[in-house]
């Protein structure tokens, strides 16, 4: 196991390999709780991450399965994440232990979560594995974690400063900064990045006879990220720490290519901002707790010049609040027997610069019970989460109060005491809230809604094997097979034109699928390697049946999908070779030949190199996306990027 | 040995991408779906062109022909006729009308009016217009309303734009009455504060003359025989109702007010079919219902207009047209937008005579005549 990290940066100095093997380690241990977890995860970790091509954290997790990621092109177009086709509003993102909570339409756009300050991102189908997480934990079909790095000091130095510059297609330039400072047995880290890039790319749309290439235009960005942390630890050792953070952003939204439509005016501005403080107990004792607290200001301006009334130009604002409260509990009864008590309090609220708006505020109390019997070769977590939501507004009519009681369980069982070998399954019932939009939009939303609710049933095995003194060093492999059910589904039906609409839990879903992932780490004399396979198959049927697609595959899921990742380390180089496949699928419900888009997939290719110079760590990537050239769209009409570049360099004075 | 696995595993992996590949379909030409249906008595009427709008920003605009002669019905047929029109017809088609030897589909979300012979449906020409709904015509001038308060008037020769006449906010509908054009404002980007006008133009200066207080949110505008206008407010969505009003074209006032819901209407000789669509919040349900009006004396009738009890197959009604000569009645089901909808076609009893599918939200009807 010691030797399952292949690394970006090899043995060039004392303090490289020291930073190697303590990765290798955490890395370790981190691989093993995958493997015993009742729940699948799947995990990008330190080295692994900083390699990719990726420059956002939904560049990243393309790569696992059971994935589709809604992207709409380029930079600063909308990223979003879909598990097992339940849809993005069930899983849940979670930033150093605290979830990003978006009340007003459920989306989180992980295209601005930038990978420089991402050390690890995990992501659970189910729920995490634990006991103490705050209740949020447990509150949604899956969740995706994003943890920035706890900064690390090597022995004697109290100051570490990172500066990079990462600059090509699209006019991209992107510099970021990091430092981390000791104060004591406090530890501070400052992280903030500038992103511009024009935006501009080419694409192509062509039936054979037509074949026009065009600029994307107006898919500029302008971002600017800053992050504070302060960690610290009690006399009880008990861990602690407050983070501060701002994201803002103005950016043109290219819109849907259309015929005689190449060109976009409407823009939008964003400020983000959180405040979080994390407080857990020693992890040895009896009695632990976590408590967390939040406050998150969201501001966004929608610009669009092209639709005037008398009051000018259609310029929407809208401002949501969050307060965050939470205290997770855990409590070991034996020494195979824990039980856990988690409570959450969130208070959301909605301002709109709307006509007729409804201005909500909503409350929500969580609680969590869960309990775990745990022995080597055999463990087994039931919890029931209860959510009590309260919603009040200022015009119109409330959707008032909800009670939901839902359960999980989850088990582990490892059959035989030499190999590593599990199997695992879980049952999970969980909702979604309607949203502000879905409840209040103006003349849109429906306040009568119900929340959307999702059955899962996953049955899996867990292998891994590690080998002496060969050139395969280790092999493991998850398999899973799953059922969903969504019902209740929240949709948008017309009602008198294109222009009126209304939200009803109308569709039914029912999600047969089957992921594997393969990962093998390979030795050849001074060369590690790496290989990675993933491999979705995904059958998503329209089960509504009022509807006019009974048991069609819904739009945007295709059957099969995968990724495969090459990694290679040599000496000071390395070399990251990646493949996406994205299989045929429909862009509207009816599987008919018109709604047919085509597959699509992409050849990433990356080479880096570290090196020394005056005391000072320097690292050099360079990139090529979509290798091939080829062109494609995931959302219809929103056209990607063909090949494109990107070259990195990293300074690490320390 | 090391060099060996290496190269072994570049096979798979080349293989792998090869096999990949081959999944990739070359990109083509949808090509058009034919349907038998049955054939009508030939008069003047050569068939019927079916305008869907396609969902907006699907780019899925199309359209289809039923050939009254062979009774054959043609599913999206201008991506095989015009395969070099890029992107095909474009984004929501609003509107399409006939003039001589010309046909104007007016494709909002495109912004443009795109004309095609009639006859082959080939295309031959095209007019950018911002936001653009409706579409008229007179003495060789085409007149189309856009959203930016206007009505374009496009030359139906040269296929250019002459002028443009400043009108209401977010004008719709539009007929003509001699030398007048009468104009249905809505003002639908102004709510709560909608249009209630109809605006006048006369058409040999080129200028509103007048405005008709009419009712709010004003859109659809037919004309009947006894040259009354007959133009339907949308209501508020909310309190408001839908509703027709009827304006003399004489006195240029409000003649009468129709308490009818309405979503769409036609006026064929002396009746008009109205169909609707009305949405209740307190009962989270459409109630959908089918009303004809005698507009000689413009009253309500009792009872719809389909008489056979097969209106429950429609989801929802959207479209809807009378040929001139049988009197047959056309009736457009846009389902639930984001799947294709169906034609169905009513004898002048109401009584169905085919129902067939077709593209995504069938919505506008033109009769190709000899």
């Amino acid at each position: 196991m010691a030797c399952l990290c292949p690394l970006v940066l090899s043995a060039q100095t004392d303090t490289i390999k020291i930073e190697q093997l303590k990765e290798v380690q955490i890395k370790a241990n981190r691989l093993l709780q995958l493997q015993s977890s009742a729940t699948p995860v799947q995990l990008l970790f330190g080295s692994e991450l900083k390699r990719m091509n990726s420059l956002s954290v939904a560049d990243a997790i393309r790569y696992f399965s059971g994935v589709q990621i809604k992207d709409y092109g380029g930079i600063g177009g909308l990223k979003t994440i879909n598990v097992r086709s339940m849809g993005s509003n069930h899983t849940a993102v979670f930033y150093d232990g605290v979830q990003l909570g978006n009340a007003q339409n459920g989306q989180i756009d992980l295209g601005r979560y930038s990978l420089d300050n991402i050390e690890e991102i995990s992501l659970y189908s189910g729920q995490k594995n634990d006991l103490l997480m705050p209740a949020r934990g447990f509150a949604s079909a899956s969740s995706l974690y994003l943890k920035t790095p706890f900064p690390k000091f090597e022995v004697g130095k109290s100051r570490n400063v990172r500066v990079s510059l990462k600059a090509g297609s699209f006019g991209l330039l992107n510099p970021a900064f990091n430092f981390d400072q000791k104060i004591g047995k406090l530890a501070l880290n400052i992280n903030a990045e500038l992103t511009n890039a024009n935006g501009k790319y080419k694409y192509r749309y062509t039936n054979s006879v037509y074949d026009t290439t065009v600029v994307r235009h107006n898919a500029d960005i302008f971002s600017k990220r800053v992050e504070g942390a302060l960690y610290g630890v009690t006399a009880d050792s008990s861990k602690w720490h407050v983070k501060i953070y701002n994201y803002n952003s103005e950016r043109g939204i290219p819109g849907a290519v259309v015929a005689n439509r190449y060109d976009f005016t409407q823009r939008q501005w964003d400020d983000n901002f959180f405040l979080q403080s994390s407080f857990q107990s020693r992890t040895d004792k009896k009695y632990q707790i976590l408590a967390n607290i939040k406050y998150a200001y969201d501001f966004t301006r929608y610009l669009d010049p092209d639709r005037v009334s008398l009051a000018g130009p259609l310029n929407n604002k809208y401002t949501q609040q969050e307060w965050y409260f939470s205290l997770a509990q855990e409590y070991s009864l034996t020494n195979f027997w824990n039980v856990s008590f988690s409570t959450d309090y969130i208070r959301q609220g909605l301002d709109a610069n709307l006509y007729d708006f409804a201005y909500p505020t909503r409350q929500t109390g969580l609680v969590a019970m869960a309990s775990k019997l745990h022995w080597p070769k055999f463990n087994v977590q039931a919890n029931v989460l209860a959510t009590f939501v309260n919603d009040e507004v200022e015009s119109n009519i409330p959707a008032g109060n909800k009670a939901e009681y839902t359960p999980t369980v989850m088990a582990s069982w490892k059959p035989f005491s030499e190999a590593d070998f599990r199997v695992r399954a879980f049952y999970k019932s969980i909702f979604r809230m309607p949203t502000f939009n879905d409840l209040y939009y103006t003349f849109i939303g429906n306040s009568n809604l119900d929340p959307e609710y999702t059955n899962q049933y996953n049955l899996g095995l867990t292998y891994s094997k590690t080998i002496q003194n060969k050139n395969l060093v280790s092999f493991s492999v998850q398999a899973d097979g799953y059922f969903n059910k969504v019902r209740n589904k929240i949709v948008a039906v017309p009602t008198l034109t294109l222009f009126r609409w209304t939200m009803l839990n109308l569709d039914k879903v029912e999600i047969k699928g089957f992921e594997t992932n393969i990962q093998t780490v390979w030795r050849f004399g001074e060369v590690n390697a790496q290989a990675k396979l993933n491999y979705t198959y995904e059958q998503a049927l329209d089960k509504t049946p009022t509807g006019f697609s009974y048991n069609m595959q819904i739009p945007y899921i295709p059957l099969h999908s995968g990724s495969l990742t090459l990694a290679g380390d040599y000496k000071s180089f390395g070399l990251n070779y990646s493949y996406i496949y994205t299989g045929e699928r429909y862009s509207q419900k009816a599987n008919i030949p018109v709604n047919y888009v085509k597959p699509w997939y992409t050849h990433d290719l990356s080479l880096q190199y570290a090196f020394k110079q005056a005391k000072v760590n320097y690292r050099l990537a360079t990139e090529i996306n979509n290798l091939f050239n080829q062109y494609y769209d995931v959302v219809l009409n929103y056209p990607m990027p063909g090949r494109n570049f990107r070259i990195t360099l990293i300074a690490n004075f320390n | 040995m090391n060099k060996l696995k290496k190269s072994a595993k570049l096979l798979l992996l080349v293989g792998l991408t090869s096999i990949l590949w081959s999944c990739r379909k070359d990109d083509g030409i949808v090509p058009e779906e034919q349907e038998q249906l049955p054939g009508q008595t030939i008069t003047a009427v050569n068939g019927l062109y079916v305008l869907n709008e396609g969902n907006w920003g699907a780019g899925r605009a199309s359209l289809d022909y039923y050939d009254y002669a062979s009774g054959i019905y043609r599913r999206n047929i201008h991506g095989q006729i015009n395969p070099d029109a890029t992107l095909g017809l474009g984004d929501v088609g609003n509107d399409i009308k006939i003039y001589g030897s010309k046909m104007y589909i007016v494709v909002n979300g495109s912004n443009k009016v795109e004309i095609l012979n009639v006859k082959t449906a080939q295309k031959i020409g095209e007019v950018d217009l911002t936001n653009c709904r409706y579409v008229t015509f007179h003495k060789n001038k085409a007149y189309v309303t856009a959203y930016e308060g206007v009505v374009a008037v496009i030359d139906t020769a040269s296929l250019k734009l002459d002028t443009k006449i400043n009108v209401g906010q977010q004008p719709e509908e539009m007929a003509v009455i001699g030398e007048k054009l009468y104009v249905a404002n809505s003002g639908g980007y102004n709510a709560p504060n909608y249009e209630r006008t109809i605006s006048v133009i006369d058409l040999v200066t080129n200028r509103e003359i007048k405005k008709i207080d009419v009712g709010i949110n004003l859109h659809r505008l037919r004309v009947d025989q006894y040259g009354d206008i007959y133009v339907t407010s949308r209501g508020d969505y909310g309190a408001v109702k839908s509703a027709i009003y009827v304006v003399d074209s004489k006195t240029e006032t409000v003649k009468k007010k129709l308490d009818i819901e309405v979503s769409n209407f036609v006026i064929d000789k002396d009746f008009a079919y109205v169909i609707s669509t009305a949405w209740s919040n307190a009962t989270q349900s459409e109630t959908i219902s089918y009303g004809k009006i005698n507009v000689k004396d413009e009253t309500i009738l009792s009872g719809g207009f389909i008489t056979d009890g097969t209106q429950t197959d429609i989801t929802k009604p959207y479209g809807i047209a009378v040929d001139p000569l049988s009197s047959d009645i056309y009736v457009t089901d846009a389902r639930d937008y984001v799947t294709p909808g169906t034609l169905n076609c009513y004898d002048k009893t109401g009584k169905r005579k085919f129902s067939v599918t077709t593209g995504d939200i069938p919505a506008h009807l033109v009769f190709y005549t000899k």
